[in-house]
């Protein structure tokens, strides 16, 4: 019952109100052509025909949301998922190279952050690079990556990945200095009175202590890194995954296409900051933190 | 005389009197700060005993705090000399002599109390089976058991300070700082604590300096009550407190109880009385 209060409600609400305000859009919008189309003709169209005809185009100005739901069950689920054609397999290709950019970006940052709170030199040398390293326009960057790593014969899912390491490596690095810092004083104090070691310290203050702060840089992370692999897919002429869609639909000016892939990369970005929310409750629990 | 007069350094001083488990010899503490130097603490000596309970008593600035933190190697001093346990305080870390208990019950608060009272064992290395013991053994000294399984949280104030004396005792040190340990909490809670810390001192014989601002608690635990005063911070007095080891809170009401912490409370005005004609 409070799931439904407190989630369902507002949640649907919204739905409710992004899909009025998108099928009155559709229709706005769409409506010039087939003006258009009528006055060539030399015919006349009433509303009610004006208002149908706007939400079946073949290329919309913007689809209507049923015609985006239609290409999506199409490519998801009548198209077999090895096809060229299907969403599942462009989709699997983005994720792949989503979720090993986001693993070996949350690694870095992790390795980054752990560095900059042992040493007073490397807080001082590597933070303002890497701060420096996010103002760099992504969308430059990515073909040299690929071009680069090319060069030296890394070919396939890592460049791409690269890309989202890249910008994923950030909010875990920031999040995780803030993270292991964030013990306090009478705890650091009570383990020097133990005679700690550093990597004691480490494991049993530092490290439990900056778990919220992991889970929420990672939700971050991981959503950057879907939008680091779908860029990555964009200048680089890549033939598959949710970029190389959104690119072939806006050539082909397949509307419904690339909105279809939009929503699909919404919701896989919904579904992966959710798992982490999962994720982080689970260990909460092992953590005994209060609910 | 001479051992004084060289300024030993620790080892010759224990041989000189090894009876001591605190030696402090004409020790001071300046605190850089952006205002200038704050003499934190002014040619300090003191010599606490073993089996003794110390009490720092004084207001707040007078240095209580930061001559316990010197004592268990948190701060270092400017001058002069301090020994804990015939060694330096450094040494006394490293050999784990002592066991320290904050101002705040200072829980991890994502280990259980089980678990928090283990964290000690595990740094130190002592194997699983006998950590379990000791926890189960700890907790009771503390009237604790069967809390094992919960976090802090779900546990009151007094029961998570408990918690946390049980923590320091768990690796079984001789010496037990205490720095203003029941200080956050309730007046009927306190005297029950202070109740049960003089038990647990008549049962384990452990040395213990406390560091206190309340002048009833100082009298009722200590056999020696060390008052303190202010800028710079220095001791003005110590006070024998010797009411014997029986102690309950009835004695409250002694007249040899109400004229030590007549004493106590004269030596705080009069050190304060100093400090009021240095403003």
């Amino acid at each position: 019952m409070n799931f439904i209060r407190n989630s369902v409600v507002p949640v649907g609400t919204v739905l409710l109100v992004i899909l009025v305000l998108w099928y009155a859009f559709a229709v706005i919008l769409n409506a010039p052509f087939e003006r258009d189309q009528a006055a060539r003709a030399g015919t006349t169209i009433s509303t009610s025909q004006l208002i149908t005809n706007t939400m079946k185009q073949e290329r919309p100005v913007l689809p209507a949301p049923h015609q985006v739901a239609e290409e999506i069950r199409k490519t998801v689920f009548d198209i077999s998922p090895t096809s060229k054609r299907s969403l599942v397999y462009h989709g699997w290709v983005t994720l792949s190279s989503t979720l090993l950019g986001f693993a070996l970006g949350t690694l870095l940052g992790i390795l980054l952050a752990i560095a900059i709170v042992h040493s007073r030199t490397l807080d001082k040398s590597l933070m303002p690079w890497i701060i420096t390293s996010q103002t760099v326009p992504i969308l430059a960057i990515a073909p040299m990556i690929i071009v680069v790593l090319n060069a030296v014969n890394i070919t396939g899912l890592l460049p791409k990945a690269m890309i989202s390491t890249y910008l994923s490596f950030f909010p875990v690095a920031v999040g995780m200095v803030k993270g292991l810092r964030s013990p306090e004083i009478m705890h650091l104090d009570l383990m020097r009175t133990y005679n700690a070691s550093k990597a004691q310290v480490f494991w049993k203050l530092r490290w439990p202590a900056s778990m919220p702060y992991l889970f929420t840089s990672m939700k971050i992370a991981v959503a950057i890194s879907l939008v680091g692999a779908i860029v990555g897919e964009l200048p680089t002429g890549a033939v598959a995954g949710i970029g190389a869609r959104l690119l072939a639909g806006s050539y082909y000016g397949q509307t419904v296409q690339i909105w279809a892939a939009l929503i699909a990369a919404a919701l896989m970005a919904a579904v992966l900051v959710s798992l982490i929310g999962l994720i982080a409750n689970l260990v909460n629990r092992r953590m005994g933190v209060r609910t | 005389m001479t051992v004084v007069a060289l300024r030993p350094k620790a080892k010759t001083m224990a041989d000189a009197a090894p009876k001591n488990v605190i030696d402090v010899n004409e020790l001071s503490l300046v605190f850089q700060t952006n205002d200038g130097p704050v003499n934190a603490l002014s040619n300090i000596n003191l010599a606490v005993g073993g089996g003794e309970f110390v009490s720092f008593i004084g207001p707040s600035g007078c240095g209580k705090t930061t001559l316990l933190r010197v004592i268990a190697d948190l701060e270092q001093p400017t001058s002069g000399s301090i020994s804990v346990n015939g060694m330096t305080p450094s040494e006394a870390r490293q050999k784990r002599a002592y066991g320290y208990v904050f101002q705040a019950a200072a829980l991890y608060p994502w280990r259980t109390i089980a678990g928090n009272i283990s964290l000690p064992l595990e740094v130190m290395g002592i194997p699983k089976a006998e950590r379990k013991d000791r926890i189960a053994r700890n907790l009771e000294l503390v009237n604790l058991s069967g809390f094992e399984k919960k976090f802090p949280w779900q546990l009151s104030g007094g029961m998570q300070q408990r918690a946390s004396i049980a923590r320091a005792l768990s690796f079984d040190p001789h010496l037990l700082l205490m720095d203003e340990p029941f200080g956050a909490l309730d007046e009927i809670v306190r005297d029950h604590l202070n109740e049960e810390l003089l038990k647990l001192w008549a049962k384990t014989q452990k040395t213990v300096v406390f560091v206190t601002h309340s002048i009833p608690e100082a009298v009722f635990l200590s056999t020696k009550i060390v008052v303190m005063s202010p800028r710079p911070g220095r001791i003005h007095e110590i006070i024998d407190c010797d009411l014997g080891p029986e102690r309950t809170l009835d004695i409250r009401e002694t007249p040899k109880f109400l004229e030590i912490a007549h004493r106590v409370r004269e030596g705080l005005r009069h050190g304060h009385s100093y400090d009021a004609a240095h403003l």
